[in-house]
């Protein structure tokens, strides 16, 4: 609806703060996105500054990395903690396996963005065709998390022997296979509980994003946006996608590099 | 309209190469960086300088993911700052948060 069609007939010319007007010149739907994004920003800043400040607050552990054994006493090295790959096992390879999520994240992102674009031209095929491929990139991502999750709560063969405190309150000295909320065979407790907690809720944040991504891709393909007569939802959509890809980025950093 | 033959009803815009040119290039400056960041991790020693280069390029990521892939960059200059202007905050956390933090570890180990 135009300005002029309004019952009050206010003239054209008014000024910025007279309403009905875009002083940031997006749709509603998109600066809603925008903020939702925002605030998501805060609470992933809340977790992984909180893994900063557990991580500086223990030992990082000295010695040769040929030597490194899990011990709650030091901060384990990530690249010995992620140092498997599926399907090869007994093969040292640190950081193989989440450099290649990273790259499939990056890839799916890069995808998204040619998607939207193509949004932008009203390409039905196109779009169909490049959501297919962020879609493909989304569970991809997912699988390969899934068998990191799995490989990180079964551990090692070896484990670590470890003096912690157990459920019930009890000192307890004995060998610690994988990982869980309250002890784990790579370091302290809280390394393992801020890597289920910071992985877990970006995972649950490619789940939803993977959802939506159907969404989008479903309804492209049988024409529900040219029958709306615009591809914004494919914009929307993702803005979110790139929100999951830009939050890995600084997981990837914080978590594996660091 | 008929159903059963589903055709746009949109005129489609031809493709722009420069544009999607732009995003490929994009996507390889990103690939480029973690690559470089990977390597790093195996070649420098550990250390506050590594760990400042790798947030140094993290930032740049974000960057580039930030202002091409999510168009922040095409924007006019009240959206993006109310985006960008809020995340200032968080660098008084992360310097209160890595302060605090060291001072437990001093508690706690020595």
């Amino acid at each position: 609806m135009s300005a002029h069609s309004t019952a009050i007939g206010v003239s054209s010319k008014r000024g910025v703060w007279g309403g009905g007007n875009e002083p940031l010149k997006a749709s509603y739907g998109k600066l809603m996105m925008w903020f939702f994004l925002l605030s998501d920003i805060f609470t992933f800043a809340a977790f992984l500054i909180t893994y900063l400040s557990i991580r500086v607050s223990y030992p990082a552990y000295a010695g040769p990395a040929k030597e490194f054994v899990g011990s709650n006493e030091y901060w384990p090295i990530p690249e010995l903690v992620f140092d498997a790959i599926p399907f090869v096992h007994g093969v040292h390879a640190p950081l193989v396996f989440v450099g290649l999520m990273t790259f499939i994240l990056i890839a799916s992102s890069v995808t998204m963005v040619l998607a939207v674009e193509a949004g932008h031209r009203n390409d039905r095929n196109d779009v169909v065709k490049w959501m297919l491929w962020t879609l493909l990139g989304g569970i991809t991502f997912l699988s390969c998390q899934a068998w990191e999750w799995n490989h990180f709560i079964h551990g090692s063969e070896a484990g670590a022997v470890l003096n912690y405190i157990n459920g019930i309150s009890q000192n307890v000295t004995e060998t610690v296979f994988g990982a869980n909320l309250l002890v784990n065979e790579y370091g302290p407790a809280s390394f393992a509980n801020l890597f289920f907690f910071i992985t877990g809720f970006h995972g649950f944040h490619v789940t939803i994003g993977v959802v939506l991504l159907f969404m989008v891709f479903y309804q492209a393909a049988v024409g529900v946006y040219d029958r709306r007569g615009h591809y914004e939802m494919v914009e929307k959509v993702g803005l979110y996608w790139h929100f999951v890809d830009l939050v890995w980025v600084f997981v990837f950093t914080l978590f594996y590099l660091i | 309209m008929d159903i059963q033959e589903n055709k746009s009803t949109l005129n489609v815009v031809p493709r722009n190469d420069d544009k999607i040119k732009k995003i490929w290039k994009t996507a390889l400056i990103l690939l480029a960086i973690t690559t470089a960041e990977f390597v790093m991790a195996f070649t420098m020693p550990r250390g506050i300088i590594l760990y400042v280069l790798f947030m140094a390029l993290t930032i740049w990521k974000a960057k580039y993911i930030m202002m091409e892939f999510m168009h922040l960059g095409d924007e006019v200059k009240p959206m993006i700052y109310s985006i960008l202007v809020p995340i200032v905050f968080l660098f008084w956390l992360i310097i209160v948060l890595i302060k605090e933090g060291s001072d437990i570890f001093s508690l706690r180990w020595f």
